[in-house]
């Protein structure tokens, strides 16, 4: 059956100042515990002085097409939403820790509860047809979510001519997170 | 080890405020924690919600905030989408306003310093108390000393009303750190030359340019919100950015050319790229000789600065100097360099920013799309003028250019530390300012001052270091429980009027300032503050056009958009003394300093010793956010770290990740130690750290030894004789080994 939505994100780097924005918004959007997060920022710092590149991404869970987490779950907590993404069915989840694991991402934590948390993409603002809060707060529009069965237009022409990648997509997860390298020039 | 706190103080002796009069208490942990870790998915609407809108107060640049409230607790700050400073979006500590509002270590009650058997403590006062006590005090300095024996320093929003409350007493001294040390300079040098201040935001189109010089301006670490978000905008149409620094900052990152320049040698390359301009015939000839006097002299200061000269000076090759002011003058006039923030460095503060404003004046980019414009402010008509005391005119700043339009400030915050030194002041009212940490004249310093006057009183949400030295502490609430002075007074692309409005009720015995100026007034007697703040407001928004009830719902109330470009053939004026824009200023010549701006060496560090750099984290705002538990939960907030370059870290032995403390050249040890980052980015002749960490209040209970204060090892300061501005760079530091 064809999925009804199917949501990921397109993320420029060239424009990440890995603020951390993204991660204090979601931390209240989600009422994330203290002590954890479900999506962080990395800068990585190429070359010796005075030859520099730097990268800054926000990463979270990939929302995997080929997910991992879910096919090493035992119990069916991880699974396929119908608008593409990836989430944990709390009461079904036993906290084995089979999909942290599996995860090529090291994307997902044991909640002080029990179970398995990880980004769920704000589902429950997709399905109000809102953003995911770290989207929203974005002051660079770093972060931009993308239904890739209908992409926006706007979404499409910010990777068009541009060197973008998946991260380990030797793993054959087939994520849904698409980076726009911090080697591109300023502009097209 | 040098615990250098605490030492020279006679007769002020810091007291540690008992846990008994803070928020603090577990029924308070259980209730933030309850905020920050419940355990379902939030949902925006489920109709036990609220939104109240609102502007920051974590940094100066106020943007527009909605406050989410669920149940009577802020549970989330978002940006508010009507607000022009904000579009929506928000920086972390805009977010992070939940962890200062349910921050436990909040300053609970009015607190009065007594002596019991030589000891000094503080006990709980009521209000009535406290503000009889403050009153009482203020007056009787006032009777026996005059009213220049009284100071405020203060830094915030919510000072307004207490200035009101003194000008009706008669007192005129205020000064605000934030002049000295940031922006003073910068508004000064624009303001002589263009005749008008460079503003907050910067007038700067970023949105529009397509090549734009920073110099060590640190955007992307400095989380200026629309100032970062029209970077970005820009780098996605395509703008090209350069950056000297002699650190790799984030914006360098973002940077076409990234120029290590040595530390303290800017003016230098801003005259060779002068240089080159002129003598390859590169600047826009029509525009200089229209708009501006004084270009001869510029001409004949920066002939000797070659690109060669300056390439010995700043450690930048010659022909990166001339491919650069080359690029410049290609993409003039959409081409600007970015006057930055934090302006004063040495004492040639305003001479360096004088240089940026000359540098865009030559690519004759005033008033066109990504060059440098004026922005309009919403006009508010003035209400019926408020009759107060004729104050002091004399207690004015001695520094000839000390700025004279701006009345928050009477003075610079370190003459106020001197007089207080000198005996000439005896009371000190601090509203917002840390100043042990604050003070651009060092600790020491600033603690010397604290000691030295008969009374001080602060005003502050959390039990900061200046508050352990205090005769009288007054608790205020936080800017999420308050109404304050309208954000009316900035210029903009769309001119606004933002209102700050409480979103839940004063928390514990705190008050807002606007409560706390009004019994001052009514107790010392004085005509001010008339009105209750709600009245007040909705008087001034009527004279707007709307009302509080209107403005209330969105928080700002918006002006129509500023006409930003130049028509063709549209003749310039400037407010300046010639009419024009003035390449060598008359102001200056006057004062008797340099019309045009000159380089002079600044001291290297000494043998084994490196220049001290500061710079901030996007998720701290010094003071403000030091004890903010949610801001400080990431690894990356939670203390700074002193950048040194590997050869550095090799030849003193410094592992990555190691604790070192830190020596100045005045032998002042840091009093914690701070996590060394061994790292390319930084020259070998300079380190780096985050100003704001290494609070030694131990009532600061998640502050406290986080790393290290910045503040504690500035022993050479630089006054600016024009300004009277503070440059604090020429401090140099060296490790010390853990044993």
């Amino acid at each position: 059956m064809a999925k009804q939505k199917n949501y990921g994100m397109v993320i420029d780097t060239r424009v990440c100042v890995g603020c951390s924005a993204c991660v204090y918004a979601c931390k209240s959007e989600n009422s994330v515990p203290e002590g954890y997060c479900r999506d962080w920022v990395v800068q990585e710092t190429n070359g010796t002085y005075p030859k520099l590149s730097m990268e800054n991404r926000s990463e979270r869970c990939q929302h995997c097409e080929k997910a991992p987490c879910v096919t090493y779950c035992p119990t069916g907590a991880s699974h396929y939403a119908e608008d593409g993404t990836v989430q944990v069915n709390r009461s079904r989840c036993t906290g084995c820790k089979a999909c942290l694991a599996a995860c090529p991402y090291d994307a997902r934590f044991v909640h002080p509860e029990g179970y398995v948390d990880k980004c769920s993409l704000c589902k429950h603002r997709l399905d109000q047809g809102l953003e995911t809060a770290c989207v929203s707060v974005c002051p660079t529009k770093s972060l931009n979510l993308v239904d890739f069965n209908e992409p926006d237009q706007e979404a499409l022409a910010l990777m068009n001519g541009k060197e973008v990648y998946r991260q380990k997509e030797h793993a054959g997860t087939r994520p849904s997170l698409y980076w726009i390298s911090a080697r591109n020039k300023p502009g097209v | 080890m040098n615990m250098s706190h605490g030492q020279d103080l006679n007769r002020r002796d810091f007291i540690k405020i008992s846990s008994l009069f803070l928020a603090g208490s577990a029924a308070m942990s259980t209730q933030i924690g309850r905020t920050l870790s419940g355990n379902g998915d939030a949902l925006a609407d489920d109709g036990r919600e609220r939104v109240v809108h609102s502007f920051c107060e974590h940094c100066f640049w106020r943007c527009g905030i909605a406050a989410h409230v669920r149940d009577g607790k802020i549970y989330k700050i978002t940006g508010s989408e009507h607000h022009p400073l904000s579009n929506g979006r928000l920086c972390p500590r805009g977010t992070g306003g939940i962890g200062q509002i349910y921050d436990p270590d909040r300053l609970a009650h009015p607190l009065i310093r007594e002596k019991k058997g030589g000891k000094a403590s503080y006990r709980k006062a009521s209000w009535d108390e406290a503000i009889t006590y403050t009153a009482e005090k203020l007056y009787k300095i006032k009777e026996a000393y005059g009213p220049q024996a009284i100071a405020m320093l203060h830094h915030g929003f919510g000072y307004t009303f207490f200035k009101e409350m003194f000008k009706a007493f008669g007192v005129n001294k205020f000064a605000k750190p934030s002049y000295d040390f940031c922006c003073g300079p910068s508004h000064q040098a624009f303001l002589f030359t263009y005749g008008h201040e460079i503003g907050t935001p910067e007038g700067i189109d970023i949105i529009n340019s397509k090549y734009i010089l920073f110099f060590g301006t640190h955007y992307g670490e400095n989380m200026h919100n629309t100032a970062v978000q029209e970077i970005a905008e820009g780098i996605r149409r395509g703008l090209k950015i350069v950056v000297f620094d002699p650190r790799f900052s984030t914006l360098a990152g973002k940077a076409e050319k990234w120029l290590p320049i040595k530390p303290g040698t800017d003016i230098a390359m801003m005259q060779a790229l002068m240089n080159v301009l002129i003598t390859e015939n590169l600047y826009d000839k029509q525009f200089v000789a229209e708009n501006t006097v004084g270009f001869d002299e510029l001409r004949a200061e920066v002939e000797r600065m070659t690109p060669e000269k300056a390439a010995e000076i700043t450690d930048i090759p010659a022909e990166d100097i001339r491919e650069i002011a080359r690029n410049f003058a290609r993409y003039a006039p959409a081409a600007a360099v970015h006057p930055g923030r934090r302006t004063q460095w040495y004492a040639d503060g305003a001479q360096r920013s004088r240089a940026i404003a000359i540098l865009n004046a030559l690519a004759g980019n005033y008033k066109m799309p990504g060059g440098m414009v004026k922005y309009e402010k919403y006009k508010i008509p003035k209400g019926a003028p408020h009759h107060y005391p004729e104050y002091e005119k004399e207690v004015w700043s001695k520094y000839p250019l000390f700025t004279d339009i701006k009345p928050e400030n009477t003075m610079g915050s370190h003459e106020v530390i001197q007089q207080a030194i000198d005996g000439e002041l005896k009371a000190l009212f601090v509203y917002g300012v840390n100043v042990p940490e604050t003070i651009t004249m060092g600790r020491k310093t600033a603690l010397k001052a604290l000691g030295n006057v008969d009374f001080l009183a602060v005003v502050d949400t959390l039990p900061m270091e200046v508050t352990g030295y205090a005769d009288i502490v007054l608790p205020e609430c936080t800017y999420l429980e308050r109404y304050d002075e309208l954000d009316g007074g900035r210029p903009y692309r769309t001119p606004f009027v933002a209102l700050r409005q409480p979103v839940v009720e004063p928390m514990f015995d705190s008050k807002p300032g606007n409560q706390i100026a009004r019994m001052l007034a009514d107790k010392l007697g004085v005509h001010a503050l008339e009105d209750d703040v709600e009245t007040y407001l909705d008087k001034k928004l009527k004279r707007a056009g709307s009302s509080l009830e209107e403005v209330r719902k969105t928080g700002v109330l918006l002006g129509k958009p500023t006409d930003l470009y130049r028509k063709t053939g549209e003749k310039l004026t400037f407010e300046t003394p010639s009419g024009k824009i003035e390449i060598a200023s008359s102001k200056f010549r006057d004062a008797g300093f340099d019309a045009v701006p000159r380089y002079t060496k600044h001291p290297d560090a000494p043998e084994g010793f490196y220049r001290v750099l500061t710079g901030r984290k996007p998720m701290l705002t010094f003071g403000r956010t030091a004890n903010n538990r949610f801001l400080n939960e990431l690894p990356t907030a939670r203390e700074n770290e002193i950048w040194v370059n590997p050869q550095v870290a090799a030849k003193h032995q410094l592992s990555h990740g190691e604790q070192v403390h830190l020596k100045n050249q005045a032998g002042v040890v840091s009093e914690f130690p701070i996590k060394v980052k061994v790292t390319e980015r930084i020259r070998q002749d300079a380190v780096y750290m985050v100003h704001g960490y290494g609070h030694y209040f131990k009532k600061l209970k998640w502050a406290y030894g986080k790393g290290a204060s910045h503040n504690q090892l500035i022993s050479n300061y630089d006054i600016d004789t024009s300004t009277g501005a503070v440059g604090f760079e020429n401090n140099f530091v060296t490790f010390i080994k853990e044993a």
